[in-house]
């Protein structure tokens, strides 16, 4: 196949008029990529204070059919979870995502609740998992893959439970792909990522039938968001991920 | 307005000259109204459209060519119609890139070249008239005026201040009539249910007529609802807003 | 696949007597896509802006074109995959099938491609002996159909439910027949369970990709419905099949026009899931694919660049040309007879297969132009109709009568006098024969006209006959 990698850039290179760029034109390209600048930005989210991104992102999530429980503390997600479980009529069984931030919850404050670590299995009903960020433009969850946390959690169960901590709660992607490049340090962009970056808004869907909106058509029927809005996490947050252990993959083993 | 009066050159257009004269004059009298000293070059036939649509550019270039010649030395170029002024406005200049003499003489006949509703209001600063006509009218935005002219708001500022007229919004006012130039025969049928759809939605506004900027829609439209047996009055804006209604029957109808 | 887009005409009569497609389209044009872009884009004030940004980021990227696929190939091989460059549908294919064989793998999953559909993965994979699952509800629909996809986003848009309905009780003999299936919940969630051991049993997922990102060797896809997901994250291998135009530098670029995409699209602020895959799993990953490999393909993509068409480059396959073309809504979208239907489909097919074999799409178009009023990277699409028009009319494509027509239009045009001789007898003619009833029925030589609505008569004298006496009657004063 190096015969047509070469035949397909030379053909690029005639179409466009020029041979190989020369070393300073890439080198200026290469700086122009690392620079990651920022194109025109939403004002939507950006002029927002703390406290008013929590409430877009809540806003917006909730527009596009998730729902969303605001807590004030860790110690008050068992109790937020045990609810929203009892009202949909789901039973009070979970798989969760084996990571260091959802352990320090206090869980065994509700001891009925069957929590099991690790990838999502077919028969597995409900799944709860950590967040990266979520961006308030648009109320978008971003989960990245990593050993704490399976990507088949936020797609096999029929209920996916995600958990957000205030201080995630972006305004916008940028903001998210900032706080991502920031907890994975390292050299090449390809090799630091993760595996998967999910970007999720909303339960699954589909229209392809008459157009008519229908959730839950392959990935979650149901998506719910726990808000962890602690007043004592006010400090922390900005450029001080990784304190709960929800750290990018490159704190993994 | 004060100072110099402008000399417009009036682009009479094909449709117009052999279908309906009265918009003409409707034009020439709104010009005159709004202080234009109003011309019509005699050499003037088309504007070399059905030639440019069906990728016959040299044909096209040819028609341009006198087009641009006859229409030299005027003030302002303005047509009753937003495919017309469209082509001048917008394609000539493209019609000519290749050919560095008509270039800029297409770029400066361009740059004069109006459509007459946003002439009037764009250009003349007109924001009224004084004709009167009783009753609901719809309005149906033709797709080159709309796209290639920014026409939508003139056409509604002026026809607001005819005494009498109530203005309905047409639903889809800006989806194509399926005229097309030569589209309505080339794809009869794709062009049946176009113009079919928008019969319908005009029907549906309770308005007693429809208006628009450009009589190919307005020819496409009237026959259709003449065909579907539908008495809703069809007209050239011009022919309102200039109170020469009663002077020629609505398109299509008996005298 | 095998196109018809040389019958156009007929395909399009076709359409418009089926009252399945009239009433689908009707769904469509009335609450569906338009009005929720209109929505959605009045939420955005700087959607207007950012039209014109994804349109530089585009063409900057296909300016360095080399530049960031040898960037993107380096990434992904950073990251443990692994690029196959192909030229043609046929290596495009052959690359697959290689991949599916060195893995020892024949039990496929399918998101939804429409590079997949142009190549004809699916027909070569079976004619070895693999058949892939299409997973997106809509593919999967029209799998079973044994039909083409009639929208880029919707591909199953051609039918009523009834027809899902029919489709799914003939293909899943082992349910009840009784069951209910009557509306869309029923049948998704019907397809929903149908699907499920499959994803599960899959050795091999392809997807194709919205963007892919030089700067990572990253690839985006923007679904709704967590297939896509499904089909990358279980197999233990995830091919994506990706033209080279899908580049763009930047996560920030990616940004940008994600921004654009979804409310171009569906008029969703976002996509339900934009995933963005880079590489293989990680060490200590607990679940992801093995192994992750690249078909870039070119078909055709070299061959634009820089040329006439180039501008065809920049779409993002969002769909929303064919949500506002009154063409689309009227007949659908297989009367255009490829892959690629709607205007873009009219821009691109002929670049992609010919243009004798897609002579009526670039003629079956008003050049309305709304198209290019709601495309998300300002493509002129109307003028690029034109192009094609100009290259038919070069090469005789267009009928003789027709170009004799415009030929005689332009001599006479090119004589006023004889000009307005002309128009003045033909408004008299006309006029008189218009009689009072002032419209005609019927008319010689008019029949592709008044077959459908009658003709205007004219009012009896033309505008410059009469213009001329009432400069004579003033010049008399």
């Amino acid at each position: 196949m190096s015969g047509a990698r070469a035949e397909i850039l030379s053909a690029v290179r005639q179409a466009l008029g020029r041979g190989r760029l020369d070393p300073a034109a890439e080198a200026a390209l290469r700086v122009r990529v690392a620079a990651h600048r920022r194109n025109l930005v939403p004002a939507r989210a950006t002029a927002l204070d703390r406290a008013g991104r929590i409430d877009l992102f809540v806003a917006m999530a909730e527009g596009v059919q998730a729902t969303v429980t605001r807590v004030a503390s860790p110690a008050a997600v068992p109790a937020a979870v045990v609810q929203y479980l009892a009202a949909e009529n789901l039973p009070a069984d979970l798989v969760m995502a084996p990571d260091p931030g959802l352990d320090a919850i206090p869980w065994h404050s509700r001891p009925l609740l069957q929590l099991r670590r690790g990838p999502a299995e077919p028969a597995d009903a409900v799944s709860l998992t950590p967040c990266f960020a979520a961006v308030a433009e648009t109320g978008t969850l971003m989960l990245v893959s990593g050993a704490d946390t399976p990507t088949t959690l936020n797609f096999l169960p029929d209920t996916h439970i995600a958990v957000v901590r205030a201080d995630q709660v972006v305004a916008t992607y940028e903001e998210g792909w900032d706080r991502l490049r920031a907890a994975v340090p390292g050299e090449a962009a390809g090799a630091r990522l993760p595996r998967t970056v999910n970007f999720i808004t909303g339960p699954s869907r589909t229209g392809d039938i008459e157009q008519r909106i229908v959730l839950g058509a392959h990935g979650p029927r149901r998506l719910h968001i726990v808000v962890i809005d602690d007043p004592a996490s006010d400090g922390r947050g900005q450029g001080q991920d990784g304190e709960d252990g929800c750290e990018g993959p490159a704190a993994a083993g | 307005m004060a100072g110099k009066r402008l000399r417009v050159a009036l682009f009479v257009t094909c449709l117009v000259d052999l279908f309906r004269p009265t918009i003409g004059f409707a034009a020439v009298k709104l010009l005159e109204l709004a202080g234009c000293a109003v011309e019509v070059p005699r050499l003037q036939t088309c504007c070399g459209q059905p030639a440019y649509n069906s990728g016959d550019n040299a044909d096209a270039r040819t028609i341009a060519r006198r087009v641009i010649d006859a229409f030299a030395g005027y003030d302002y170029v303005v047509a009753p119609s937003g495919s017309c002024a469209g082509m001048l406005r917008r394609h000539y200049p493209a019609l000519f890139a290749d050919d560095p003499i008509m270039l800029p003489r297409a770029q400066e006949l361009a740059a004069r070249s109006w459509e007459l509703v946003s002439f009037l209001v764009d250009v003349c600063g007109l924001d009224r008239v004084a004709a009167e006509w009783r009753g609901a009218a719809t309005y149906h935005d033709a797709c080159s005026g709309l796209r290639e002219l920014g026409i939508k708001d003139q056409p509604r500022r002026l026809l607001g201040s005819v005494a009498g007229l109530k203005l309905r919004e047409l639903p889809g006012a800006e989806v194509c009539c399926g005229f097309g130039g030569t589209f309505c025969v080339k794809y009869p049928q794709i062009s049946d249910k176009m113009v079919d759809d928008k019969a319908t939605d005009i029907a549906a506004t309770g308005a007693a007529a429809v208006l628009a900027g450009d009589l190919g829609c307005l020819l496409n439209i009237a026959g259709k609802l003449t065909r579907r047996g539908q008495p809703i009055e069809v007209r050239h804006v011009a022919e309102v807003l200039a109170g020469m209604t009663g002077e020629v029957a609505p398109i299509g109808m008996p005298r | 696949m095998h196109a018809t887009s040389r019958d156009f005409s007929a395909n399009a009569g076709a359409a418009l007597a089926d009252r399945n497609l009239q009433r689908a389209l009707a769904m469509m044009t009335g609450s569906g896509f338009p009005l929720r872009r209109r929505e959605v884009v009045e939420r955005l004030p700087e959607f207007e802006a950012l039209r014109d940004i994804g349109q530089s980021i585009k063409e900057h990227t296909l300016a360095h074109l080399d530049f960031y696929l040898e960037l993107y190939e380096e990434q992904v091989a950073a990251s443990g995959g692994i690029v196959h460059w192909t030229r043609t549908a046929e290596e495009a294919c052959a690359a697959v099938l290689e991949i599916c064989r060195a893995a020892g793998a024949s039990i496929v999953t399918k998101g939804k491609s429409m590079i997949a559909e142009e190549i004809g993965l699916n027909g070569f994979l079976e004619s070895h002996g693999i058949t892939p699952i299409e997973t997106d509800l809509g593919e999967y629909i029209i799998q079973l159909r044994h039909e083409p996809p009639s929208h880029l986003i919707a591909p199953a848009m051609h039918l009523v439910k009834e027809q899902v309905a029919d489709t799914f009780r003939a293909a899943h003999r082992t349910l009840d027949p009784q069951r209910p299936l009557a509306e869309p919940r029923q049948l998704c969630d019907e397809a929903r369970a149908e699907l499920r051991p499959r994803f599960l049993a899959a050795e091999i997922g392809i997807t194709g990709a919205n963007f892919l990102v030089a700067e990572s060797g990253s690839s985006i896809i923007v679904t709704n419905e967590g297939n896509g997901d499904l089909t990358q994250t279980l197999p233990r291998v995830h091919i994506v099949v990706a033209s080279l135009e899908k580049l763009v530098p930047t996560f920030e670029d990616a940004a940008t026009l994600l921004r654009l995409l979804a409310r171009s699209a569906t008029g969703q602020e976002f996509s339900s899931y934009t995933t963005v895959s880079t590489g293989p799993r990680r060490p200590g990953d607990l679940d992801g694919p093995e192994a992750y490999h690249v078909v870039l393909v070119d078909n055709g993509r070299s061959a634009m660049l820089g040329g006439e068409f180039h501008d065809m480059l920049r779409c993002i396959r969002c769909g929303a040309c064919m949500n506002h073309c009154p063409v689309y809504a009227a007949v659908g979208g297989h009367a255009y007879g490829w892959v690629y239907p709607g205007p873009m489909g009219a821009v691109l097919t002929p670049g992609l297969i010919g243009l004798e074999a897609a002579a009526p799409l670039p003629e079956a178009s008003t050049l309305c132009g709304r198209c290019e009023s709601v495309c998300p990277v300002k493509i002129p699409l109307p003028n690029l109709l034109r192009r094609w028009r100009e290259r038919e009319y070069a090469r005789r494509l267009t009928k003789r009568s027709w170009r004799a027509g415009l030929s005689l239009w332009a001599w006479v045009a090119a004589r006023p006098a004889l000009y307005h001789g002309l128009s003045e007898l033909g408004s008299r003619a006309l006029g008189w024969a218009g009689g009072r009833r002032g419209r005609f029925r019927s008319l010689p030589f008019a029949g592709g006209w008044t077959r459908m609505r009658d003709l205007p008569a004219p009012e009896g004298r033309s505008f410059h006959s009469l213009w001329a006496e009432r400069q004579k009657r003033g010049a008399r004063r």
